[in-house]
């Protein structure tokens, strides 16, 4: 019976997903933009014409030409290498600051939704207090006190995002906590965890897509600011926060490859998740379309 | 009447009373950020030359010798008398070095608000009066394009055009060029000291100085507040008291602005508060381009030198700001929106 009842209903949500993306040609657009990135992060080191680290005092300072697309840095280091291979260092920072926080928000919300009492109280409280702080600057708080290497950039990231999983999570599974399905779960002879993880949680996960896809443009920002101010990555890393930092010294005398390139690569890093979440919630949740 | 007016009093007072618990938990965070540093604050004091005597005795003088909760009662003793310790790298009081900066950076953000304001609000309601129509579509491409932007990055970009292109910006280097003397000090903000003494070019060059960086702050803004303007907009519009407004024939301008757009202003004021706590931590970055000498700088120096009193200071001041906002914002929409009580929260 299942079987008959799930068949439609699979093919009702991939026509819905075909729908959504015939409809808005631009998330299909970010999507493909998504995979552009995903290859420059995976194959970018070996497809780069110049060893990004390389320096040549020769071709210092060189406008874009043909040998070098975005021309040269101060050190004669080719600006598009450096971009390309920094894709890899900031995807991995991110994805793994996002991950962390939706594992850790998952279990914290989950717990706190479904049990309350006391375990809910006491997390409202922590979740409060983190998002009393300006997040940026909690971000730099806790790299300045954990010490300046990347992964506490990416523990930082990690921390100012929790809360917005576990309230997430929290409100999505404590609207299911009675539900017919998760009592019969229960019937049925399955633990408290395995109902909450197995029954209750899952359906939580769609908008939980959406909340990450926004999040790893933010968790990229954030850890590219950090870099821009001289935290985490060190130079001469090619990333692309530090890039912009160091090509904003020149852009007084003019030569402006240095920076608009990188800057360039992040926005639209930034802008693809960006439209990608909002792809995602179209597909996820039509109403809440704006 | 009386009763009213009781009641409200009665109402700020609990909604103080509630941030209590928040401060709390800021200093507490900001306390165990500086315990949890690796390493021993002792034998960092103490300097290179220090034998095993010297470092306990530093920490004794520091009070690193007593149980956790016993120095988190001196730390916040220190915090009620003012005391955030001592810069390393300048030698002042933490206290009096954020005092000094903070005007820089509050007028900064504040312009900075005010623009975007400004410029997202009306549009917002135009693109929500108007769907489809070209302004629709630049309040959209505005608003998916402006959360994208790093801040830093926008900053560099404008300076390469304003100043190296087109030469119309001043020198991207502090509050105001060195042809200019700094106003006699009243508020610490420029635009407001220089307008007090009567000194109009002294006000133009500070303005001159602020536009770059203020703008920059306001295209970051803009995007989350025209994005809610609009959405706010969009549901008021659609909602069944306009229809009734606009069926009992009031005029166009009296449904926009009596009915939609003051319950519309609600959600556009919690979107202030939180675009207010991103402001805060983008004034970083912003000041860090355009050698702003705000409390941001002040804490990107300090974070280069490992200095950690002063970065813990500037921590604890910006949450305490941003506490204070919400608490205004808060009380604000008691006054937008009277049906709000905080009995109920």
């Amino acid at each position: 019976m299942s079987a008959l009842a799930e068949a439609p209903r699979a093919r009702g949500a991939w026509a819905h997903v075909v729908y959504v993306l015939r409809d808005n040609p631009v998330t299909l657009l970010s999507f493909s933009m998504f995979a552009v990135i995903l290859f420059a992060a995976i194959f970018g080191p070996a497809l780069a014409p110049y060893d990004p680290l390389a320096t040549d005092a020769a071709s210092a300072l060189q406008p874009p030409s043909a040998s070098h697309w975005f021309g040269t840095d101060n050190l004669g280091r080719d600006v598009f290498s450096r971009a390309l291979v920094a894709t890899r260092l900031d995807l991995l920072i991110s994805v793994a600051a996002v991950l962390l926080s939706f594992v850790i928000g998952s279990v914290l919300g989950a717990a706190a939704g479904y049990w309350g009492g006391w375990v809910d109280a006491g997390l409202s409280r922590v979740l409060d207090t983190i998002m009393a702080f300006p997040l940026f600057v909690l971000a730099m708080g806790i790299v300045a006190a954990l010490g300046n290497t990347v992964e506490n950039i990416v523990y930082a990231t990690a921390i100012i995002n929790v809360p917005f999983y576990a309230r997430l999570v929290r409100a999505e599974v404590n609207i299911r906590r009675e539900a017919g399905f998760a009592l019969a779960a229960r019937l049925g002879g399955n633990g408290h965890v395995r109902t909450l993880a197995f029954h209750i949680f899952p359906n939580a996960l769609p908008p939980m897509m959406v909340q990450v896809s926004l999040n790893l443009g933010w968790a990229i920002l954030n850890a590219a600011g950090l870099s821009f101010i001289g935290l985490g990555v060190r130079p001469p890393t090619a990333e692309w926060g530090i890039m912009v930092a160091e090509g904003a010294n020149f852009i007084v005398s003019g030569e402006w490859w240095l920076a608009i390139f990188p800057g360039l690569c992040l926005m639209i890093t930034v802008f693809t998740f960006n439209l990608m979440g909002d792809g995602l919630r179209d597909i996820v949740d039509p109403r809440r379309r704006t | 009447m009386a009763a009213a007016t009781q009641g409200r009093v009665a109402a700020v007072l609990s909604r103080l009373m509630q941030a209590l618990p928040v401060v709390f938990g800021v200093v507490l965070v900001s306390f165990l950020l500086t315990r949890a540093l690796p390493g021993d604050p002792a034998a960092y004091f103490a300097g290179d030359a220090a034998t095993p005597e010297s470092i306990a005795e530093t920490r004794a003088k520091l009070g690193l010798d007593k149980s956790m909760p016993e120095q988190f009662l001196i730390y916040v003793g220190d915090l009620l008398s003012g005391d955030l310790g001592v810069s390393l790298s300048t030698g002042q009081p933490v206290t009096t070095e954020l005092a000094r900066r903070l005007p820089a950076s509050l007028e900064l953000t504040l312009v900075a608000l005010v623009v975007s304001c400004g410029i997202a609000i009306p549009l917002g309601v135009l693109a929500a009066t108007r769907p489809g129509s070209w302004i629709d579509h630049l309040c959209r491409v505005l608003v998916t394009a402006g959360v994208s932007l790093p801040t830093f990055f926008t900053g560099v970009a404008l300076i390469y055009v304003f100043y190296y292109l087109l030469g119309v910006a001043p020198s991207p280097i502090g509050r105001l060029d060195f042809v200019y003397l700094e106003p006699d000090r009243v508020t610490g903000f420029f635009l407001i000291d220089a307008a007090l003494a009567g000194d109009f070019e002294t006000w133009l060059g500070a303005l001159e100085q602020l536009a770059l960086p203020a703008a920059t702050l306001a295209l970051f803004t803009l995007a989350p507040l025209a994005r809610m303007t609009r959405a706010a907009m969009l549901s008021a519009l659609s909602s069944d008291y306009v229809r009734t407004a606009k069926a009992a024939g009031l005029t166009t301008g009296k449904v926009l602005f009596g009915y939609a757009f003051r319950n519309a202003l609600l959600p556009v004021v919690t979107t202030l508060g939180m675009v207010f706590s991103f402001t805060l931590g983008a004034n970083v970055l912003v000041e860090k381009v355009f050698a702003w000498p705000g409390i941001g700088s002040f804490a990107v120096e300090a974070l280069v030198a490992s200095d950690y009193a002063a970065v813990q200071g500037f921590v604890l001041c910006m949450a305490l700001l941003f506490v204070a906002l919400n608490l205004v914002i808060d009380m604000a929409y008691a006054m937008i929106d009277p049906r709000i009580g905080f009995a109920a929260k």
